[in-house]
């Protein structure tokens, strides 16, 4: 996307028509910030205090999700979700394995751009943090009890999951619209020649409902909707709760060469979608079961593993036949960012290419909706006439909007990408009332609550897409830069720049105290159900079964028990099933046994976690905890023999008998 | 993971706390025993890491906001007193935690493997000084001078298992028969 949206800066600007040196503000200003007063003090948390919120950071190509303090930019946790991470051994441990499974196989990578909070009337309540994967359409919930991927769900008959993961007032449903329309059915309606797009090609919305119990996630139904880009959406609240908006471009159609033939159209669409009213039709029966195979994977934190359920059906709403679920606001040049403010009454549609950022009224599309005020028809969905649906516009905000935040106070937050700066405006009067350069190159940004009903204000931060000069050079290939502002008083004020990784998008940011308490520390060995579980060294054990054996080993500071096992042959299959016996917080241990072609474990206090290893030559290998656990950490380590095929070598292993000596 | 702490204990002063030399070193080393409830306590006990007016973060961290003088809750003799008959029960319970969570590193014999052997141990311990070394581990490890004694001989500082106070006496009910 960095490379991208790189290359694709100047031609937006020729399109747009807009002559160069007007574009004065895109010009990024030099590295000096103007960073004023006592930023610092604003900034600084003392060792040993914690931050204020916490933020959740889409990791963007990583396939994670990071989580930072704020306002420190602290980094605190890096939790893998669509991608495989050697350091937790995710996606390597047996148990995690099947986490990443997709119709395609498993799938160890994602892309994954938003981040959205569970909520609860419309405000994040800190039970959960969905994020999308772009790649192989997946979408991802993260408990935040555990800081862990407890659950994720692929989309079905989508392509490229990117208006995803935004969630109803009270997380009933979260979203996934398709970027790409495709054509869908049976292996001959989808084998058909690429310009027959505008026959053939359709998209759709998915609604996803995540069970507050358990938390796994089943899809609840499909709206097929027209052969368009889907690109990203948000939930109404308050009087507009019961819709959700999607933007949509290429309404042109075009099937290629889009950056010139999808931007021809002065206006495209936001989508208003009447869930509720497809909720209704859903349970009268009026959906039809079609093919639409996906996988719900599922970490359990009771067996210590995650299991994959396969579906073969999704739901499906025809638009065409249930013709009061969708209609098309016109919304001016591919618009990107969809917002709702905080009231639920105004809908923000950011076009990429527009000099002005259009605001629309939720009472007045209802009034148009009732009036039948239409200008035409697209596919089937009626078009409502812009200027019946219209609040106004915001006149001259900037170049190159994209995303629109709000605070508690009126005011929304919009990042304009190609004049790299922050916008402030008055939603009531569309007035810009202040302004403020990024550096460089603002994607998304994030206000503490920002898209929520009560915003908590205080801080925006930019997620900028260009990070050039702002810190030591690390040769070609660079962190990406996040931006710090203070919003309290009238003036956004710059208070610091801190690294990110990845390539955040959207990102979430809530108060401390709706998390911190509810953190898990350990596990409690008493309720672990791993079927491989040893809960004390006198239930360590190995057993061969055929060519497999299994080695119940347990670890606690500072020994593995057995630290000697001698039978293993070539061709065997051995698994290290580990429990930790720790049931103190922060005492993980590690396990690592060389050759080892996949990762090490990180078996955190009461857990079980597998390494499967399958030994490639003969001899005695050593295995050792790799978290530095006590001061004898270095003496926490074993062997394990391994006899060539066909050999007589009984299995054999040693307890460390706490009895012995007696 | 831990580090930290010693950013945070910055005026840990051990000879205050009455610690040799010795034993600061061995702290020094064992930065994975070093739990967060510790390094406040360490520093509460020290009369530093306050004031700080100028902060940012409003939110503190949950031991500093009570700081509890570490061995507050300590468990004192007439808490523990023993029936004259041994609760058969409590023993079989005590034992199914023992092979859970302690066997590992203590024999139920004389000899040391990772901590003491437990043949006896009734003869060598207070009741009370073994309720508090399972239950309030870092604070005995932090003030009690045998329970550095014994750190300083084991060198792996004994892990909290978070037993609950009735497991605890089940525990003790079952060294009672040892």
């Amino acid at each position: 996307m960095k490379r991208t949206t790189v290359i694709t800066a100047l031609p937006l600007l020729l399109a747009a028509g807009i002559a160069l040196p007007l574009a004065q503000g895109c010009k990024p200003a030099n590295t000096k910030s103007a960073v004023t007063g006592d930023a610092a003090s604003k900034v600084y948390v003392p060792p040993g205090k914690y931050d204020e919120f916490y933020n959740f950071v889409s990791g963007g190509f990583n396939g994670q999700m990071s989580v930072y303090g704020l306002p420190s930019g602290r980094m605190l946790r890096n939790i893998p979700v669509f991608s495989v991470d050697p350091e937790k051994g995710w996606g390597y441990s047996e148990e995690t394995k099947p986490m990443l499974m997709t119709t395609h196989g498993f799938i160890p990578w994602d892309d994954s751009h938003h981040v959205e909070p569970s909520m609860t009337n419309g405000v994040a309540d800190g039970q959960w943090m969905f994020i999308n994967g772009n790649n192989t359409p997946r979408i991802a919930l993260i408990d935040l009890t555990t800081f862990r991927t407890k659950t994720i769900i692929e989309i079905p008959n989508s392509a490229g999951n990117h208006s995803s993961p935004f969630t109803t007032p009270n997380s009933e449903y979260v979203v996934a619209g398709t970027r790409f329309s495709l054509p869908m059915g049976g292996d001959a309606q989808r084998d058909v020649p690429i310009n027959t797009y505008k026959e053939n090609f359709k998209g759709n919305v998915t609604f996803i409902h995540p069970d507050r119990e358990t938390g796994k996630m089943s899809i609840a139904f499909q709206i097929t909707a027209p052969g368009v880009d889907f690109d990203l959406s948000h939930s109404g609240k308050g009087p507009s709760d019961g819709w959700f908006f999607f933007s949509c471009y290429n309404t042109e159609q075009a099937y290629e060469l889009l950056e010139v033939n999808a931007s021809q159209r002065d206006k495209d669409f936001i989508m208003a979608v009447n869930w509720k009213k497809a909720e209704q039709y859903a349970k009268e029966g009026k959906g039809k079961m079609v093919p639409g195979k996906h996988f719900m994977n599922h970490y359990s934190d009771e067996t210590h593993m995650a299991t994959s359920e396969v579906v073969e059906q999704v739901l499906q709403l025809d638009h065409k036949e249930l013709k009061d679920l969708l209609y098309f606001m016109p919304c001016p040049k591919s618009p990107h960012g969809c917002d709702v403010d905080p009231t639920g009454q105004y809908i923000v549609g950011s076009g990429k290419l527009a000099a002005l950022i259009p605001v629309f009224s939720f009472d007045k599309m209802i009034k148009a909706i009732e009036a039948k005020d239409f200008e035409g028809e697209f596919d089937g969905i009626p078009v409502l006439k812009y200027e019946s649906v219209l609040h106004g516009e915001v006149k001259k905000p900037g170049l190159g909007p994209l995303h629109t935040e709000f605070d508690n106070n009126g005011f929304a937050y919009s990042s304009m990408f190609v004049s790299s700066e922050i916008v402030k405006w008055n939603v009531q009067t569309l007035e810009v009332v202040d302004r403020v350069p990024t550096y460089y190159s603002i994607g998304h940004l994030c206000v503490p609550g920002g898209d929520g009903a009560k915003p908590w204000g205080k801080y925006v931060i930019a997620y900028n897409k260009i990070t050039k000069d702002r810190y030591l050079p690390t040769g070609p290939e660079l962190s990406q830069s996040a931006q710090l502002f203070s919003i309290d008083g009238p003036k956004m004020e710059l208070l610091l720049d801190y690294p990110t990784i990845g390539e955040p998008h959207y990102a979430q940011a809530i108060p401390a105290e709706l998390i911190k308490d509810k953190s898990v520390k350990l596990f409690k060995i008493e309720d672990n159900k791993h079927p491989y579980v040893s809960k004390g060294e006198k239930e360590t054990k190995v057993v061969r079964d055929g060519n497999k054996v299994h080695i119940y080993m347990t670890c606690i500071r500072s020994h593995f028990a057995p630290d000697n096992i001698e039978g293993v042959k070539m061709g065997d299959e051995v698994y290290f099933h580990v429990t930790n016996l720790e049931q103190d917080w922060d005492v993980p241990h590690g396990f690592a046994v060389k050759g080892a072609a996949n990762a090490e474990l990180l078996i955190m206090p009461g857990e079980t976690q597998t390494l499967k290893w399958v030994p490639t030559s003969v001899g005695v290998k050593p295995f050792y905890c790799t978290d530095f656990c006590s001061a004898l950490h270095q003496e926490m380590q074993g062997y394990i023999r391994v006899s060539p095929a066909g050999s007589n070598i009984p299995l054999t292993w040693n307890t460390k008998s706490a009895d012995a000596g007696l | 993971m831990v580090k930290p702490i010693f950013a945070t204990a910055t005026n840990f002063e051990p000879e205050k706390q009455g610690l040799s030399m010795k034993t600061r070193t061995l702290r020094m080393n064992m930065l994975k025993g070093l739990g967060l409830s510790t390094a406040v306590a360490l520093m509460v006990a020290c009369g530093g890491g306050e004031g700080t007016d100028q902060a940012a973060g409003t939110n503190t961290a949950p031991e500093a906001a009570a700081p509890a003088a570490p061995n507050a809750d300590l468990i004192t003799a007439d808490q523990v007193k023993f029936a004259e008959t041994i609760d058969q029960g409590k023993v079989a319970k005590g034992k199914e935690i023992y092979e859970v969570k302690c066997q590992a590193c203590h024999t139920l014999g004389s000899n040391r493997v990772v901590g003491p052997g437990w043949k006896g141990i009734l003869d060598q311990r207070k009741p009370e000084w073994i309720m508090n070394m399972i239950l309030h581990t870092d604070a005995m490890l932090e003030t009690d001078p045998e329970a550095q004694a014994m750190l300083e001989e084991c060198l792996v500082r004994m892990p909290n298992q978070n037993l609950t106070k009735d497991e605890a006496l089940d525990v003790l009910e079952f060294m009672r028969t040892l």
